[in-house]
């Protein structure tokens, strides 16, 4: 048999394997193509011929789907992928200096495989390591806190071809960095506490009937159990904790008033895809309290009716899954998950996690909705929306990570309890995952209200000139701003929290998050598809001093149509970051207004440097320099 | 009978499910447009024929009427911002109209027209996308594809075949078919396909049947888009 023979055998083999374990269930495709391409390094065309005849799906969607994600292969990307982390926050620690270290050590260029096959290295999106970075992942398993003797380490390893999982331990620790705990971080909660609490406020009569019609038959109304705990979240006036603040109780209220269609369920799903730079409360919150946050979903499950669930992981958080599948085993054992969970008669709640794998936008609900039924991760058009057309058509409530574990606390001590927290209008604790120039990174749990500058107190940052808040898409906060506060009265937030001082540069920041964007912008809709795009190159020609007023007025333009025009808040948000560091840091941008009047992007020595480079050209005339950027534009 | 909003200032007459663009055209009034088509199921995602719904920017091919809705659609505002989004699309691909075997019967020449488009304003990507000529009948010029779907939605809907589909993400976002080598030939594509129709571009060319009416007699040579859209219901 020829030897392509065996191998389109050997890929076969995979496919049906991982096939089968989900069920030979096209809804599962991203889980799929993830775990086909962990077990071949990539997805080859072989792979994709045997999901097309097994699945019954065509091919075009198979490569649609694998096409969408960054961490889908369909070409070869080496037996090591290595991806470092490019926040802004990466770079301020050196992260390319690293990346050259590794690049030079193994003879690889950046961003391509190396000529063995054997490894290729490129960059990423943050993936969440910031209170620990620089970080990297290494076949989508994180490694953070890199120096370059671990850098040096890393690369001995890769050259001796040591398969990852029998890479040091230490090499893959993460720290939890709680710096500052409150009512959830220092919760000391017994799993089943919450569903007992819960169950145990309902008024006695008619307990066992009310229980068995609401989440069995997904009767809505007049129903004591589960109403009883959707009042105390209306109570409690919690609001969604993944940045834009919507009330939780009106969420689950209307999901558990939409009409079930025959066959159907109503759904419970996690958003664990912590994808904006700079947050990652979600990463400790799953290590280190997942029974918190899965009891808050089985606690949703009880007051809005449903029966399945789900948790969509963000694919750089791959390595919690085999922990929080341990968690999930144990919770079945102990009846909090399954059939008549703790003896409540009919209190039927399950789920299962899905990782992602590389894409920003699934964060927004209603893509990661797509992504979760194996699609791309593509956001809706709304209405309807996943209340009432979420999951499979199904009734569907997404809430953040931070969300959930705050209704099991909710749960386990009341509505009015957790009310009384924080202030009118933003009730509770808020973790905030600080970054940047401080001394102390890491989570710190506040009660709503809390100052900018009480943070940068308690972190231990000096010389600040700007706190980003709540990521790219949030805002950027000056010095003489440092008394607003955290909560939807004035600076409402995800939970980022970027400290810059004064030695740090923030054009460059507004153009690592426009770069961001790009990179993550669907490209379903024209304005963010393009407009991104057009705003990544007017950054870069202002960095390469080809700026002058005309562009910043373009910028403006640019911004205006994003707003108006996008589909999702990606692009509603993309101009952000510039628009807020022209407002507050206009010096920065000023410098690189070099021009008076309109000079183009294309700089033909910058253009043809590279030819001039491979020609081995290294006078004067060559002008190899301006590749640099600069002083490139006459 | 009696639903209405009012669309520029006019009552406009709708019925219950009925979208603002649907409805608009019915009433003889053109919203420019570019991924919709009245057969199939609007996408949303060209976003021209957006407008304002008691303020509020939305897709009008994706929002449904109600009664009470004050829209706006011809106005100095949206209509720059149509044209800003056109302008986009022409600096994204490769559109070199005058060489164009579509030209005068292209539907984004015919709206950049219609929108006063004078200039494509932002600097061109020029990206590098190959023709494919693989098929007997047809030839596929991605350069001036649109993204708008159409092809990927008749072959899935109409045809049940699935030629088409959209993959790669953001600005790499492009159109591909359904075959292992990735070229038409090795497809069941044929030129009485509904995706064979819808093209609002010039990317699925029928092949040795080139500039069979002379430029100048075309579709929107006669009538602009506006009047063209409306009297044939799209």
């Amino acid at each position: 048999m020829a030897e392509n023979e065996l191998h389109a055998e050997a890929v076969a083999g995979i496919v049906d394997r991982v096939v089968t374990r989900y069920r030979r269930d096209p809804t599962c495709m991203v889980q799929i193509l993830r775990e086909v391409q962990e077990a071949c390094d990539w997805i080859p065309p072989e792979a994709i011929d045997r999901l097309q005849s097994v699945l019954g799906v065509p091919r075009t969607k198979i490569e649609g789907v694998a096409g969408f994600y960054s961490f889908f292969y369909t070409r070869p990307r080496g037996k090591y992928r290595v991806l470092f982390s490019d926040n802004i926050t990466d770079r301020m620690q050196g992260n390319k200096a690293l990346m050259d270290r590794l690049c030079n050590s193994l003879w690889v260029e950046r961003g391509k495989v190396s000529e063995d096959g054997l490894v290729s290295v490129g960059k990423t999106a943050c993936t969440g390591m910031c209170d620990q970075g620089p970080a990297l992942l290494v076949n989508n398993y994180a490694v953070a806190g890199l120096t370059a003797t671990r850098i040096d380490e890393i690369a001995e390893l890769i050259r001796t071809k040591v398969p990852v999982t029998e890479w040091p331990a230490a090499f893959f620790r993460i720290e939890d960095n709680i710096r500052r705990a409150d009512i959830l971080l220092g919760s000391e909660f017994k799993p089943g506490d919450a569903l007992l609490a819960a169950r145990a406020r309902a008024p006695s009569d008619g307990l066992m009937a009310s229980n068995m019609r609401s989440w069995r038959e997904g009767l809505p109304t007049g129903l004591s159990g589960p109403i009883s705990m959707l009042d105390e979240i209306k109570r409690s006036n919690l609001r969604g904790r993944g940045g834009a603040g919507f009330t939780t109780a009106l969420k689950w209220d209307a999901c558990r008033n939409a009409p079930l269609k025959g066959g159907m369920q109503r759904i419970v799903v996690c958003n664990a895809d912590e994808g904006e730079p700079g947050t990652f409360k979600d990463r400790v919150l799953l290590t280190k309290y997942a029974d918190l946050v899965f009891e808050g979903m089985t606690v949703a499950a009880y007051a809005v009716g449903a029966t399945r669930g789900f948790l969509y992981l963000r694919g750089e958080y791959r390595y919690l899954l085999d922990h929080l599948n341990a968690v999930l085993a144990r919770r079945r054992r102990e009846n909090l998950l399954g059939t008549n969970i703790l003896g409540i008669p009919g209190a039927d709640f399950d789920l299962e996690i899905h990782v992602g794998a590389g894409a920003y936008v699934c964060g927004e609900e209603s893509a990661l909705i797509e992504s979760l039924e194996g699609k791309r991760g593509t956001p809706r058009n709304r209405p309807p929306f996943p209340v009432t057309n979420g999951y499979l058509d199904q009734p569907t409530i997404v809430n953040n990570v931070e969300t959930f574990a705050a209704a099991a606390l909710i749960a386990l001590n009341g509505g009015d309890w957790y009310a009384g927290i924080g202030t009118k209008h933003s009730a509770g604790t808020k973790i905030l995952s600080v970054s940047g120039d401080c001394a102390r990174p890491g989570l710190y749990e506040y009660p709503f209200g809390v100052s900018i500058r009480q943070v940068l107190e308690d972190c231990g940052a000096t010389d600040t000139q700007a706190v980003q808040v709540s990521g790219p898409s949030g805002i950027c906060v000056a010095a003489d701003e440092f008394d607003r506060t955290i909560g939807f009265e004035d600076i409402p937030t995800a939970g980022a929290f970027t400290v810059f001082n004064n030695t740090r540069d923030m054009f460059q920041v507004a153009r690592n998050y426009v770069h961001f964007f790009q990179h993550e912008s669907c490209g379903f809709c024209t304005p963010c598809r393009v407009g991104t795009s057009l705003l990544k190159n007017l950054m870069d020609k202002l960095n390469n001093g080809c700026g002058s007023p005309y562009d910043f007025s373009e910028i403006e333009k640019l911004n205006q149509l994003l707003q108006s025009m996008s589909h999702c808040g990606l692009g509603h948000t993309a101009c952000n970051p510039v628009l807020d560091t022209i407002a507050k840091f206009r010096p920065y941008y000023d410098k690189r207004m070099i021009q008076q009047d309109f000079t183009p992007a294309f700089d033909l020595d910058r253009a043809l440097s590279a030819a001039r480079q491979m020609t081995g050209r290294d006078d004067a005339g060559a002008h190899l320099a301006s590749e640099h950027g600069g002083t490139a534009c006459p | 009978m009696s639903l209405t909003f009012i669309l520029d200032g006019k009552p406009v007459p709708f019925a219950e499910g009925e979208t603002i663009i649907q409805a608009a055209t019915r009433a003889g009034v053109f919203i420019p447009h570019l991924c919709y088509h009245p057969e199939f199921k609007p996408h949303g995602s060209c976003k021209l024929c957006t407008v304002k719904v008691n303020g509020r920017h939305t897709a009008s091919c994706t929002m449904r009427a109600a009664s009470g809705m004050n829209v706006e659609s011809d106005t100095e505002e949206i209509n720059a911002e149509r044209r800003a989004l056109t302008q986009m699309l022409f600096v994204e691909g490769n559109h070199f109209c005058p060489s164009c075997e579509q030209s005068g019967n292209c539907q984004l020449q015919a709206t950049a027209y219609h929108l006063g488009m004078m200039s494509p304003h932002y600097d061109h990507f020029f990206p590098n996308r190959p023709v494919d000529a693989s098929h007997p009948e047809v030839l596929l010029d991605f350069n001036r594809c649109i993204l708008c779907s159409l092809c990927v939605r008749a072959s899935r809907d109409v045809d049940g075949k699935n030629v088409f589909a959209l993959s790669g993400r953001g600005i790499g976002t492009h159109l591909i078919v359904n075959a292992k080598s990735g070229q038409l030939g090795d497809t069941n594509f044929t030129l009485a396909d509904k995706a064979a129709q819808v093209c609002p571009v010039g990317v699925i060319l029928r092949k040795r049947k080139g500039f069979a009416v002379p430029i100048g007699e075309r579709k929107y040579d006669k009538a602009p888009i506006s009047e063209a859209a409306t009297t044939e219901g799209r």
